[in-house]
């Protein structure tokens, strides 16, 4: 476990060193605080198209971050030759797979929660409420839900030849769940046989990443999800997430690294 | 006396991409030993198969046949590399990491307490004369610091065999002259090393054997200075000779 944890502190280290982070977050914060001067109309419900503004841009960027951070670790081990001096140490395939989950997910919970706290004091500071754990569920659920995304673009960096080619793919996948996954089911059965077949068997071995998206219930203040909820959905994240890694093992285990 | 590094017919063979799939063999059969407390060299000219050997013994590439062990343990098992350090001929280190980050990130790996990994990391640095970089990110490091940075991350773990690949390679004569110092030093501490380098020279001076292989096959085995008397020339034209080097006539 040591090796894990030594090898997550290094892709932490890489986050705060790079400049990505930053940048989606000045860009997010200078959009959200823009929008908020404006009066549209003399809306009295602007908070409300703030928050949910707000929202979407910390899920875009919270996805950005994790995918092209997630997407350029082993491809710049093996470019950078990094890996050698590494494996040549008592360290295994598995163990830098895991601990390159671990880092990048961890990163990127840091980066959502940096994302959150700036939310909170946005809406706070207009609203003059503060529903801690609605923010809180949410943060979890999302983060929750970016350990599936992590996992699945680790398996991408093994099957993809560049990581700019597992970028794309994986935010093309991830944002087709988001937005799609729900509807599959209702798509299918508007289809002749075999493609309802087929779309029905990709709607039933997708992760459905929209089950972690409770940004709706924020925005309108609908109330905490309920907590076993939640855990059924972190065993169905940790099942996917479990899986993810396991098949990027595979192909990593027997990958030539010269 | 044990052997602390052995292979025992070790074959590799590549398959070249392609159509055709080709089989081109990099080392055909390789036996050797390296026994504890001596400096080894292992010499043979571009493509010998030199590279080859030492991905095997440090676990990257599997054996097509054959079998090769450190400490009595077969390679490819991780924990064989727990007693040993690599030191890569480029230096391929983590560049957003300052040096003291650095080694602190593979005392990790090894499980060294902290105040143990503290007080290596403090020797090691003075070891490799990095104590005024040692906050400095690697990336602003110069080639011969970066491989003076290489030198000490080789050693974290106090490590018993040293696996040196060409380890002056591109070093200008002052940082070729600091690393030889450093490995006479670590034969003073009873440290075992095992090193393929292209200057002759300098195995002559400081190896007590040497194994020259050519295409894949093992040419020679022995100690330098029986291998200079017997030939009754240096180290650099007993390569030579051996390797079937012709010189090229005056036109």
């Amino acid at each position: 476990m040591n090796t894990i944890w030594a090898l997550a502190g290094i892709v932490i280290k890489e986050l705060y060193r790079r400049k990505d982070f930053y940048v989606l977050f000045v860009l997010t914060a200078v959009l959200t605080v823009a929008t908020g001067s404006v009066r549209f109309f003399q809306d009295p419900n602007i908070v409300r198209y703030i928050k949910d503004l707000c929202m979407f841009l910390i899920w875009i960027s919270a996805l950005l971050i994790a995918i092209t951070m997630t997407a350029r670790q082993i491809p710049a081990e093996r470019e950078n030759r990094t890996i050698f001096p590494l494996l040549a140490k008592p360290v295994t395939r598995g163990q830098v797979i895991l601990g390159k989950f671990l880092g990048c997910w961890l990163a990127s919970g840091i980066a959502l929660a940096v994302f959150y706290l700036f939310f909170a004091i946005i809406t706070g500071s207009r609203e003059h409420y503060w529903p801690v754990l609605d923010y809180l569920q949410a943060f979890l659920l999302q983060w929750i839900m970016l350990g599936i995304v992590t996992a699945m673009t680790l398996l991408g960096s093994i099957l993809f030849a560049a990581p700019s080619s597992t970028v794309t793919i994986l935010f093309i996948v991830a944002g087709g769940i988001l937005f799609l996954g729900r509807h599959l089911n209702t798509v299918a059965l508007h289809n002749p046989e075999p493609v309802r077949s087929i779309i029905y068997t990709i709607y039933f071995i997708i992760p459905h990443l929209e089950l972690f998206d409770v940004r709706e219930r924020v925005v309108n203040d609908w109330g905490l999800v309920s907590w076993p909820a939640c855990g059924l959905a972190t065993l169905y994240a940790a099942a996917y997430t479990g899986l993810f890694l396991l098949l990027t093992w595979l192909g990593f285990r027997r990958k030539s690294l010269t | 006396m044990d052997a602390i590094l052995r292979t025992e017919k070790l074959c590799v063979e590549y398959r070249a991409r392609g159509l055709k799939l080709e089989i081109k063999p990099a080392l055909k059969g390789l036996t050797l030993s390296v026994h504890a407390g001596e400096i080894f060299g292992f010499l043979g000219p571009n493509g010998a198969g030199k590279t080859t050997t030492i991905n095997v013994l440090l676990g990257f590439i599997p054996p097509t046949s054959g079998a090769a062990y450190l400490f009595g343990i077969d390679v490819r098992q991780p924990i064989a590399r727990q007693h040993i350090g690599y030191l890569p001929e480029m230096t391929y280190y983590y560049k957003f990491l300052t040096a003291e980050e650095l080694l602190r990130f593979y005392a990790r790996i090894f499980g060294l307490p902290s105040r143990e990994a503290d007080q290596r990391i403090d020797r090691l640095l003075k070891l490799v004369e990095l104590e005024t970089a040692r906050k400095r990110l690697i990336k602003t490091y110069s080639k011969g610091m970066q491989q003076r940075v290489g030198i000490a991350q080789a050693l974290i773990n106090d490590p018993d065999l040293l696996i040196l690949d060409e380890p002056t390679s591109g070093l200008d004569p002052l940082g070729r002259m600091k690393v030889r110092e450093i490995i006479q030093r670590l034969k003073q501490e009873g440290k075992t090393v095992f090193f393929s380098s292209h200057e002759l020279g300098e195995v002559e001076t400081i190896c007590d054997r040497v194994a020259i292989i050519n295409q894949g096959e093992l040419k020679v085995l022995g100690p330098v200075d029986e291998l200079v008397a017997q030939h009754g020339v240096n180290l650099e034209k007993v390569f030579l000779d051996i390797i079937g080097y012709q010189p090229q006539t005056a036109l």
